[in-house]
């Protein structure tokens, strides 16, 4: 009985680490076709495009209602202990170190991790990626890392604009709606900003960026069993991506900030 | 290697320009998934520059057979040689570098619908660099007249074409890089009689014209007898019988001309209900 207690008890812990392990490895086995040729350019293009630019409407919109809010919610709670003036500070802060990265990751994972998974699923079970290999390409090399190199090189752009945008909202409220001078506001801004909570926030997006593309790819590429494969590799690639998002925000964070 | 060199023994009448040494022995393959036995000791031989028709009941094994063969599906047990060497133990690098020599038309086509027609023909060429984008045009229509479709649908995207001219993409695209071995997966189902005459010439004038060894998957006996030189028979993850294609209907074997009138009664018992 104590036997069957324990085997129950290890057969899940088992089974997640055999997963870590084999996205470990198909993680590197990515790397390792990015940094070797035969390198596919139009591949890397049309996925940079697909990331970079068709996420920016999202991307962009999320960062300005964010920095929206951001700036009324902190000018009503600070209004309890008359810090009202904090106002930018938090704005650009929360939004460069914080919100900018994580959101917009969250973001992109929805719609390209998902993308990447039921396109990548589709091609699986209908052998397209077994066509590949008879065609003297290698799918990994082909579909996967142009994929993960592109959402990496992407994510940042992405998050730059998303800095700019979720300032600019807070900017519009503070000086429209709460009464700031626009000045004064601008300067505080830019004098609060040091390089590091940028480059932290770029880090976090290049990171993100990697992770949203290998779970699409990862989930997409082994998924099995038609349309309901497909649609299962779609929901774990967005779920794990989110997961593993807020978790690396956390890692990160720990590793510039920490002292 | 001297593929130019015709040393081929066989009696096929007019001599191919080059002749492919390369064969397929497959020796005791066994491939489960899970507790399900779909090949249980597969033995079948097909020499160099012969076409081979394998017949078997549907889900008897046969695509996956082609699969091991071509390496996208790791058998449990078993030896598979291509031209004379072991590939289960070849490193990877000479298992690609030979696979650069197959092709295969899959079952479903398999066209990669994220790009058009002339470059789904013309993927090989252009992954080997044989060919440069431009010409890869002309050379995809020159592939899709052989197989009766005209050079406009190569603009096209292959969820723009019907099943049939989706089968045809796909064979244009197995044969173009003019591969020594070359694998069929029924290929003239979803076709009209006439068309599937079309295509069993083509794959006759692929293995005569160039030298290649042909294994084809068919449930259509006039088709097979048309392309194959030699036939066998898979059932019940086994090869059951191995002859000559022309005999196919009167081999004496039961359960092959069974298979081969499509008679309901007979040996093979289909099992509809699981
Ligand atoms: N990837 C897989 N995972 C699990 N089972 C599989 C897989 N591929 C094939 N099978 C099983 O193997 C058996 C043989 O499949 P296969 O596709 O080779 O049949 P087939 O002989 O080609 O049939 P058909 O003539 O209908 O194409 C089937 O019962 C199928 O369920
Ligand atoms: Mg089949």
């Amino acid at each position: 009985m104590f036997a069957a207690f324990l085997a129950a008890l290890g057969r899940p812990v088992i089974g997640a680490c055999r997963s870590a392990g084999n996205l470990g490895l198909f993680a590197l086995e990515a790397i390792s076709h990015i940094l070797r040729p035969p390198f596919y350019g139009r591949q890397l293009m049309r996925h940079f495009i697909e990331v970079a630019y068709f996420s920016l409407p999202v991307v962009a919109l999320t960062a300005l209602f964010t920095g929206m809010v951001l700036a009324l919610q902190s000018y009503t709670g600070f209004a309890r202990f008359n810090a009202q003036s904090a106002v930018a500070n938090v704005v650009i802060l929360s939004v460069t170190r914080e919100l900018g990265p994580v959101l917009a990751g969250l973001m992109v994972a929805g719609r390209i991790g998902a993308s990447m998974a039921a396109e990548l699923g589709t091609m699986r079970v209908t052998d397209q990626i077994d066509a590949l290999t008879t065609l003297s390409t290698n799918p990994m090399k082909y579909l996967v890392a142009p994929r993960v190199l592109a959402a990496t090189l992407a994510m940042p752009l992405l998050v730059l604009v998303a800095d700019v945008l979720g300032a600019m909202g807070g900017f519009l409220i503070g000086t429209i709606k709460l009464g700031f001078v626009p000045a004064s506001y601008l300067k505080t801004t830019w004098d609060v900003l040091e390089t590091e909570d940028v480059v932290s926030g770029l880090v976090k997006a290049a990171v993100f960026g990697f992770i949203i593309a290998l779970m699409g790819c990862y989930s997409g590429y082994r998924s099995k069993g038609g349309a309901q494969g497909v649609g299962l590799a779609t929901t774990s690639a967005v779920v794990m991506a989110s997961i593993l998002i807020l978790a690396l925000d956390y890692v990160v964070t720990e590793a510039f900030f920490a002292q | 290697m001297s593929e130019t060199q015709s040393s081929a023994t066989q009696s096929a009448a007019p001599k191919p320009a080059r002749a492919t040494k390369l064969g397929v022995k497959l020796i005791g393959v066994r491939k489960s998934f899970g507790s399900k036995t779909v090949l249980d000791g597969v033995n079948l031989d097909v020499a160099p520059n012969t076409s081979m028709v394998v017949l078997g009941g549907s889900g008897s094994g046969k695509s996956v057979m082609l699969k091991c063969i071509l390496g996208l599906i790791e058998p449990d047990e078993g030896v598979i040689e291509i031209g004379g060497q072991d590939v289960l133990k070849m490193r990877p690098r000479d298992r690609a570098a030979l696979m650069d020599r197959m092709g295969m038309l899959f079952q479903n086509g398999a066209l990669f619908d994220s790009l058009p027609v002339w470059e789904n023909v013309c993927f090989k060429l252009l992954a080997q660099k044989r060919i440069t984008r431009r010409a890869a045009r002309d050379k995809a229509a020159e592939v899709l007249a052989q197989v009766g479709l005209a050079a406009s649908v190569g603009d096209l995207s292959p969820a723009e074409l019907s099943g049939g001219m989706q089968k045809r993409v796909a064979l244009a695209r197995a044969v173009a890089a003019e591969p020594e071995i070359v694998f069929f997966d029924e290929p003239t189902t979803g076709l009209d009689p006439i068309m599937g005459a079309v295509i069993d010439g083509l794959i006759v004038d692929c293995v005569h014209q160039l030298g290649a060894t042909a294994i084809s998957i068919t449930h259509d006996m006039i088709s097979a007898r048309r392309i194959g030189q030699q036939a066998a028979m898979i059932h019940k993850g086994r090869i059951i019988w191995t002859g000559d294609a022309a005999t196919l209907g009167e081999t004496g074997n039961a359960m092959v001309d069974q298979f081969a009138h499509g008679e309901r009664e007979g040996p093979i018992t289909m099992e509809l209900r699981r």
